[in-house]
């Protein structure tokens, strides 16, 4: 075998540089791949924080300039900051509501057996299953039959309803993968049910709740369609941005959406550093 | 709502404590329904009840002579072919996009997905967070600023006329090319993290053991990796085509009249005609048609699986 490979490769050194730098893009293919999907998930978050630092005047489309007054009078555009605060007090409510709702079914699902499972199942998995446009004709028409005038408190009950369904499978995930011997060592140890559940089980599925938590805040804070359709006239951030999208969007939106994504990704990193550190300490 | 949830919590929790011996059986039969109730009710009633509405107003009709947005229920079931009929092209081209959207992003998804579960080692935390990452950037900032990517002066076209992939006045803006792209962009997200999470769950040294039985890398995937990640591509193919069919963001702020899908009409009819009849029978024949595609899956996963 050597005998016969070595002189070839002497007498051919370019066709085996290029054959090698086929074997590397064939090994690394999947990687060079990865890096251009990141690329298109990041290019539109880069021009969103860019033109958060534009000079713009009205409309933001056209760049025209480096500024920091955008960032030093964040609701210098009138109605934002009001949007903004609707909306974070809609996704705290819809997040508390939704996450004690959803925690409580997905413990029944994961721990108990009872009659109706699969109804149960049924009624979680359809409003995922159905297109926001849906959900929100729907609880419009049923609004508008009983009389309701949307606002703020009907489009905490839209948030409630869509979330509940995404904290219930987060919760019964991390439910699904806990040992159930532990619970049962503590029922060995004459703990009651309650004792069980409080010292042992909510501990355990408490970062479980947490990431359900945040997923619910995070789809509330950033729906559109549904809140568009039960708001009536409460404006929420994402209904500012689009209604404003016709005349021009002021940076202070760009300001406010470059914000939310370094708040959020530092509370994610964050928590994943802890995650570890506590895994070796 | 809320004090119906937290007396039903309250009740569980009294029971807990006081029941000690003999009335344990009787109340540990309650707990589950205890537990169920209060999030069950909200949907029976948010969700449930509300498309129950929905069909009802569907088979209404306009009141003649009265004022825009009576309607009186005559259960008119000519109101879904009418509106079919009407509307035909936009539920066509709302299934088409987001049929595109969604073998586009399995396209992209897949091999961002297998990079990250398998390739990544140590950094798999970090990589998966930045693919998370575009959820935490308003949905309707991210669609405008591709209106700015793929603008005329935008790099994406300068790029597609210096190849002649557009002539020198081609354009993208308000096109269903960018329409499609924005909802594969918008939804990719959904599309990685159910295929990252099946992947990430496979053996690898099954993949190995192919190998090592003279399977070469094509067959060793197509035999071995691909059918154990189906779990993912069926979580993440109806995540992403069940919002994009329904989705109006996109072809109102990347298209023109000439791509308005069919939430757009739903939308429109709703806000601008107060056309609630029409309104409300083309989204329940945007359901019912999503549904049907839905439960095909299901029958090959298992509704637990998806859940």
């Amino acid at each position: 075998m050597t005998a016969t490979v070595a002189p070839r490769r002497a007498a051919a050194v370019r066709p085996s540089t290029a054959r090698r730098a086929a074997r590397w893009l064939s090994e690394h293919l999947v990687a060079v791949f990865a890096a251009v999907a990141f690329a298109y998930l990041f290019v539109p978050i880069a021009y969103t924080v860019a033109f958060s630092f534009n000079d713009a005047g009205r409309s933001n489309l056209v760049w025209q300039g480096f500024t920091l007054d955008n960032w030093s009078n964040p609701c210098g555009a009138p109605d934002v900051c009001r949007a903004l605060g609707n909306s974070i007090q809609i996704g705290l409510l819809a997040t508390a509501l939704a996450t004690l709702l959803g925690t409580m079914v997905a413990f029944a699902l994961a721990r108990h057996r009872f009659r109706g499972r699969t109804a149960t199942n049924l009624l979680i998995f359809l409003p995922m299953a159905t297109p926001e446009v849906v959900l929100g004709a729907s609880l419009l028409t049923l609004f508008l039959n009983l009389g309701v005038d949307p606002g703020f408190w009907t489009v905490v009950v839209a948030h409630v309803m869509f979330c509940i369904s995404f904290v219930v499978v987060t919760v019964k995930a991390r439910l699904a993968g806990l040992d159930p011997r532990l619970e049962q060592a503590a029922m060995d140890l004459y703990a009651t049910e309650w004792q069980t559940f409080r010292r042992v089980t909510l501990p355990l599925a408490a970062p479980g709740i947490l990431a359900a938590a945040l997923l619910a805040f995070a789809l509330s804070f950033d729906d559109f369609i549904i809140t568009n359709f039960n708001s009536g006239s409460v404006t929420t951030f994402p209904k500012f941005v689009y209604v404003s999208a016709a005349r021009g969007i002021p940076p202070q939106a760009n300001v406010i959406g470059t914000a939310m994504f370094v708040l959020a990704l530092a509370i994610v990193l964050a928590g994943q550093v802890l995650a570890r550190a506590r895994r070796r300490g | 709502m809320s004090s119906l949830g937290s007396v039903a919590a309250s009740t569980a929790q009294a029971g807990g404590v006081t029941g000690a011996e003999g009335a344990a059986v009787p109340r540990r039969r309650r707990t589950p329904y205890l537990l169920l109730l209060p999030g069950l009710l909200w949907l029976a009633l948010f969700f449930a009840v509300p498309i129950l509405a929905l069909g009802s107003t569907s088979l209404q009709t306009r009141v003649p002579g009265a004022e825009l947005g009576v309607y009186t229920q005559t259960f008119r079931w000519a109101n879904f072919p009418d509106a079919l009929r009407e509307y035909s092209p936009q539920f066509a081209r709302a299934f088409l996009y987001a049929g595109l959207a969604t073998v586009l992003a399995l396209a992209i998804g897949y091999p961002l997905a297998y990079a990250i579960a398998l390739k990544a080692g140590r950094w798999k935390n970090l990589l998966l967070v930045l693919v998370i990452a575009p959820f935490f950037t308003s949905f309707i900032l991210r669609t405008i600023a591709w209106r700015q990517v793929l603008a005329d002066e935008g790099p994406v076209v300068g790029v597609l006329r210096a190849l002649h992939l557009l002539g020198s006045t081609g354009s993208l803006t308000a096109t269903n090319v960018a329409v499609v792209a924005g909802l594969t962009y918008n939804f990719l997200p959904f599309m990685t993290l159910p295929l990252y999470a099946s992947l990430e769950r496979m053996d690898p040294r099954l993949v190995e053991a192919a190998g090592d039985l003279y399977a070469n890398g094509l067959t060793g995937f197509r035999r071995v990796t691909l059918p154990l990640s189906m779990p993912g591509v069926i979580a993440g193919t109806l995540l992403t085509f069940i919002p994009a069919a329904g989705d109006y963001v996109n072809a109102a702020l990347l298209g023109n009249p000439g791509t308005t899908m069919i939430g757009n009409i739903i939308d429109s009819r709703f806000f601008r005609v107060v056309d609630y009849p029409t309104a409300a029978a083309l989204s329940f024949l945007l359901m019912a048609a999503i549904l049907a595609l839905v439960f095909v899956y299901i029958r090959r996963a298992g509704t637990e699986e998806l859940v």
